[in-house]
């Protein structure tokens, strides 16, 4: 809600300045958003009337004038507006004036012809950007008068946020009321005097959807002259209140629905036949709106109809067909209240949102009719002239809201505030609210006004106590809680534990969007459908991420366009998996994902750098599943997968259950995820990882421990992993220490061979082990690497 | 060769020698088995038993002096030596470590650490709730009606009328709620999402929800659990104001600003006593107990607490942004 303060101050006038007042509005609740001038600075401008005006002798388009500012002379004044002519009330930019722009008035010729000053448009004051010819003033407009002082340009327009519960201050006449309140001030309010009826044409009324609409007015207005022009004062209202000019009934109609914040609507009433009816749209019926656009209607949408078929979307649009043109000569002006459950969602479901369905579905005053009806007659009457009819009124007492009483006891104002406000003031404040309270032995009955859809429980009172008494009177508190110990489990892993871990490997935590890019997606994951949000930002942003590896890869990718050579990412948040069991049929799961690009490390002054590979981000993957438990609970299987290059791509186990995956992006998307070179990506489950193991501290031997090596030549298909597993199970108690310190492949080993260099360390918690003893354990492991993998010592 | 020449002659001999082996076959001359000084001691059986206390005195000093000296010149070549050896392996210690430099936190977390931290202080414990939400607990049970006006605020990203990504982290109090009764302390940081993108919008971005439900729980107590929490975590004594607001979950409701350097006020967070009809869809009797209920945008705080300009910088993952947090 935008409005001009002067406006405003005609209603209620505190001695604050724009900007308490401003603050003063903020902190009741109406949040002022902005506060512009509304008009730039310029001097010199006075009311001026053209007493002469004749054709230039050496220009078409230019006019000869003689201006009268009221000085001793009359002003030669030269101008081009096509609109110019004998007896108009001008506005007279002076020589010496300063217009917006710094642009100074100075005698000049024009075409030969002296010009001692300029007749203004609007736009050359900065007042719109209307070209269309110069101002017109009233013929009463005093000469000589300074145009700011006669048009009170020395305002400023405040713009309010309102929230949703406070639509009785969509109108300067609630917003007066609002600062009546925080001023302790009366209010003076538009006097609104009924119109008596002229002519005895009426038009009926029908309500068949009472429910939706329990009270209609409407009146008929004959005889109207549409080439009338709206008076300066009202287009300079509905200026400062960003509301463009129309017509004269469109005008007057925004004028009220400004002022008093109910929405009025003027149909052709030759164009309406038989009774107005209220009532349901049928399903499909069509109406063309007012900006031409046809829609389909759903049998939700409460409609204006005559006999034949709807002429209006109630309390949101009017049609094309009904509405007052230029050569209209009869209207009928509605003022209704159309209930807010009938309009809620309504205009939303046709993407239209107006002031009028902006305040219905918010709450109208629903004993406003009248007197908007009243109110906007007498306003037209005056500029358009016509005959008002009688003022018909359909209304269903029984569907109207009822009149609501609220009860605040004493105790849960207090409970919920936190301190106590004295009775007498809590009495006061309701009173200035409007409010006609009972105040009782321990608590007060209010009744709600008619205007306050907002009010409805004890704890709406207590917020408009708090609220008009001033949060920043409530004194801050330390609360009072009983000190009990929240559990606490060492089982659970922290998250923030395995978050740095991957920090000190030099890993940086990146945030990216859960939505992605489908197309990248799809390359990844062909065989599963990601959830796809309806609505996107963008086509780019609108499917939901099945892992976390299409953001991070694109994070690479944006770094590496960034001349960073090095890329060590990590992210944690939710997966969104495709899963029919889930009520949603998407699984949120929580996930720990990684991405490893370029060089290992930094150039080095002693180190040699080189690109990372799979076993770098591998030991990522070690470190975090080394802060939930041993290692032996884990193991890591080759494994295939549309995204990863077939032969380094692995799963990682927790006791047998598959947890995560880590690997090299397979080299045929490098191209379309714009990376360059080998990435690596890993991604873990949080879940599986979030138990750990808690320790169980094991005796430390005192007695020596004693190193073997062995170099075992095996096939290359076998793992390392079964064969060390292998060494551990036929090592026995005995062997404490297993270490793979060496791998060779090539010259001296034949092809398909791998050389594996082991220390195996072996001691015993309770003696010191003998030469034989140590030797029958090598001998065992080995007898069984033999076996078992055809395994030779090497020589 | 008489005792003073001897000794005169070793002391020479002690002085000029240039390391450890030399000294040692100095030693060896005149202490050794066959030594200078030794011969001597030996040679005092051919004196008089008259003679030979005072001759054997004198030989012993003379010996000694040489013990010492040799001493003294061995602790010294000694240090010379290992001097030297130090000097060799003298570093440049202003040379660059080995190892990998650590990475770090993004901004937004560092941020959720030092918020979950301070209400753990006050055993807030903090719960985490679904993205993908349902309109009862994203809407409904927040006192947001289907066709409420607020919830065409939300901008939100629907997948159909019933599922939508969550607008807000206020649907956790929802499930806490639902599983705990009070008294109740939780904060929930994480994600939530608009449909909205420019200068000043990201889709999606981070809040932290906070909710107290106990017995005189009071809009007192919201107002200084809040301050507190700010100047904790700007570290400045900030000037605060709490205006008036609306929020169908809460009644009263009211937003906080804090004034900014400039002078300008920047809001920070919403916040408001539970609605009763939101105690009441959780069957939480709003008799006997109240509670206050808090949302607070983490990119705002974070931008404010560190300088960051641009929103978007937080999405975009840009190395050179995020390592100035580390």
């Amino acid at each position: 809600m935008k409005f001009s303060e002067k406006w405003l101050r005609e209603w209620v006038n505190p001695a604050i300045s724009t900007e308490q007042l401003s603050e003063q509005l903020s902190m009741a609740g109406l949040e002022v958003d902005g506060i512009e001038a509304v008009a730039p600075e310029f001097s010199g401008v006075v009311v001026g009337e053209v007493v002469d005006c004749g054709q230039h002798p050496d220009a078409d388009k230019l006019r000869v004038t003689k201006v009268n500012v009221g000085g001793d002379e009359l002003l030669d004044i030269v101008c081009g507006a096509p609109n110019c002519r004998l007896g108009l009330k001008v506005v007279v930019a002076v020589v010496g004036a300063v217009l917006p722009g710094d642009f100074k008035i100075k005698k000049a010729k024009l075409r030969g012809q002296p010009s001692h000053g300029m007749l203004c448009s609007a736009s050359e004051l900065g007042l719109s950007d209307d070209h269309d010819g110069i101002i017109e003033l009233p013929l009463d407009a005093p000469i000589g008068q300074d145009i700011r002082e006669y048009l009170q340009l020395d305002d400023v327009s405040i713009e309010v946020d309102l929230t949703p519960n406070r639509a009785d201050c969509l109108g300067i006449k609630g917003l007066a009321r609002e600062v009546g309140v925080l001023n302790q001030l009366p209010v003076q309010s538009v006097a609104v005097e009924p119109v008596p009826a002229q002519i005895t044409h009426k038009r009926g009324i029908v309500l068949q959807a009472q429910q939706a609409c329990p009270r209609y007015l409407g009146r008929v207005i004959e005889n109207v002259d549409m080439q009338a022009k709206t008076p300066t004062w009202m287009k300079e209202r509905l200026r400062r209140s960003g509301v463009r000019s129309i017509d004269p009934v469109v005008d007057v109609t925004n004028y009220v629905l400004l002022e008093l914040g109910h929405p009025m609507h003027a149909f052709d009433n030759d164009v309406l036949q038989g009774e107005v009816q209220v009532r349901l749209a049928k399903d499909k019926e069509k109406l063309v709106l007012l900006d031409g656009q046809e829609v389909e209607l759903a049998d939700n949408t409460l409609v204006i109809a005559d006999e034949h078929k709807a002429l209006a979307m109630a309390g949101i649009f009017g049609g094309e067909h009904s509405g007052v043109t230029a050569q209209t000569k009869h209207i009928f002006l509605e003022s209704a209240f159309f209930a807010p459950d009938a309009i809620k969602g309504r205009a939303r479901q046709y993407g239209l949102h107006t002031d009028a369905s902006h305040r219905y579905e918010r709450g109208v005053d629903y004993k406003l009719q009248r007197e908007a009806m009243e109110r906007a007659t007498a306003l037209l009457l005056s500029i358009v002239g016509g005959q008002a009819g009688p003022v018909v009124e359909a209304v269903s007492e029984a569907h109207l809201p009822a009149e609501r009483q609220v009860t605040l006891q004493r105790a849960n104002l207090d409970r919920l505030i936190g301190i106590h406000i004295d009775t007498d003031k809590v009495t006061d404040i309701f009173q200035r609210l409007g409010l006609n309270v009972q105040q009782g032995q321990e608590s007060w009955t209010v009744d709600v006004p008619s205007y306050r859809f907002d009010i409805a429980i004890a704890e709406d009172l207590i917020e408009e106590v708090a609220r008009v008494y001033g949060y920043h009177n409530i004194p801050p508190a330390a609360p009072s809680a009983s000190l009990q110990m929240s559990k606490h489990q060492e089982r659970n892993t922290p998250l923030m534990l395995m978050k740095q871990r991957l920090v000190s490997l030099g890993y940086q935590e990146a945030i990216t969007y859960s939505f992605v890019d489908p197309k990248v997606q799809k390359s990844l994951y062909p065989d599963l459908n990601a959830l796809e949000l309806p609505h996107p930002i963008s086509v780019e942003m609108s499917s939901m991420r099945l892992s976390l590896w299409p953001g991070l890869l694109q994070a690479v990718s944006y770094n590496q366009k960034r001349q960073q050579s090095q890329v060590a990412l990590f992210e944690t948040g939710l997966r969104f998996l495709p899963d029919a069991n889930e009520a949603a049929g998407v699984s949120q799961q929580a996930v720990i994902g990684g991405v490893l690009a370029g060089i290992r490390q930094t150039e080095h002054w002693d180190m040699t750098t080189a690109a990372v590979d799979f076993f770098d981000i591998k030991a990522a993957v070690e470190a975090l599943i080394a802060t939930a438990a041993a290692p032996d609970e884990f193991s890591f299987k080759a494994v295939e997968h549309s995204a990863l290059h077939p032969g380094q791509a692995a799963a990682v186990y927790r006791n047998g259950k598959q947890i995560g995956l880590l690997g090299a992006i397979h080299p045929q998307f490098e191209k379309e995820l714009k990376l360059n070179g080998r990435t690596y990506v890993f991604e873990l489950e949080l879940d599986a990882l979030s138990e750990r193991r808690i320790p169980q501290a094991k005796e430390i031997s005192r007695y020596p421990a004693n190193r073997r090596d062995i170099a075992l030549l095996v096939k290359d298909s076998h793992t390392v992993a079964d064969i060390l597993a292998c060494i551990e199970k036929f090592g026995g108690n005995q062997l404490v220490g297993l270490n793979l310190f060496d791998l060779y492949r090539g010259k001296g080993i034949a092809e398909g061979y791998k050389s594996l260099a082991i220390s195996l360390t072996l001691q015993d918690p309770a003696r010191t082990l003998e030469e034989h003893e140590i030797q029958a354990v090598v001998e065992r492991i080995l007898a069984a690497l033999s076996e078992q993998f055809e395994a030779s010592l090497r020589d | 060769m008489d005792l003073e020449a001897i000794s005169k002659e070793a002391a020479e001999l002690v002085a000029n020698a240039t390391d450890m082996v030399e000294l040692d076959k100095v030693r060896v001359e005149f202490l050794g088995k066959k030594g200078k000084l030794t011969e001597l001691l030996k040679g005092l059986g051919k004196l008089s038993a008259e003679e030979r206390p005072a001759a054997g005195e004198q030989i012993n000093k003379a010996k000694q002096g040489v013990q010492q000296l040799i001493h003294e010149r061995s602790e010294l070549l000694r240090r010379q030596e290992l001097d030297a050896k130090l000097g060799q392996e003298r570093v440049d210690v202003t040379l660059p470590g080995r190892g990998k430099a650590s990475g770090g936190l993004h901004p937004v977390s560092r941020t959720i650490e030092r918020i979950e931290s301070f209400f753990a202080e006050l055993g807030f414990s903090v719960k985490q709730g679904p993205e993908i939400e349902d309109a009862f607990h994203n809407f409904d049970a927040l006192n947001i009606p289907a066709d409420h006006p607020a919830r065409a605020n939300h901008d939100t990203f629907y997948f159909n009328p019933d599922l939508m990504l969550r607008t807000q982290t206020s649907g956790v109090q929802i499930r806490t709620m639902e599983m705990q009764k009070p008294p109740i302390r939780i904060i929930s940081p994480g994600r939530v999402y608009r449909n909205d993108y420019d200068q000043t919008h990201t889709p999606m971005f981070h809040q932290v929800e906070g909710l107290m439900v106990d017995k005189n729980v009071s809009f007192a107590d919201l107002k200084g659990i809040l301050s507190d929490f700010v100047r904790n975590f700007f570290e400045e004594d900030l000037e605060v104001r709490f205006r008036p607001s609306y929020f169908p979950f809460t009644e009263p409701s009211a937003e906080m600003d804090v004034r900014t350097s400039s002078g300008k006020w920047l809001e920070v967070l919403g916040c408001g006593m539970v609605h009763p009809n939101v105690l009441r869809a959780v069957n939480i009797d709003p008799e006997i107990y109240t509670g206050f209920a808090f949302g607070m945008g983490i990119e705002r705080l974070t931008m404010r607490r560190y300088e960051v300009n641009d929103l978007r910088a937080f999405f975009e993952n840009d190395l050179r942004f995020l390592k100035q947090f580390n």
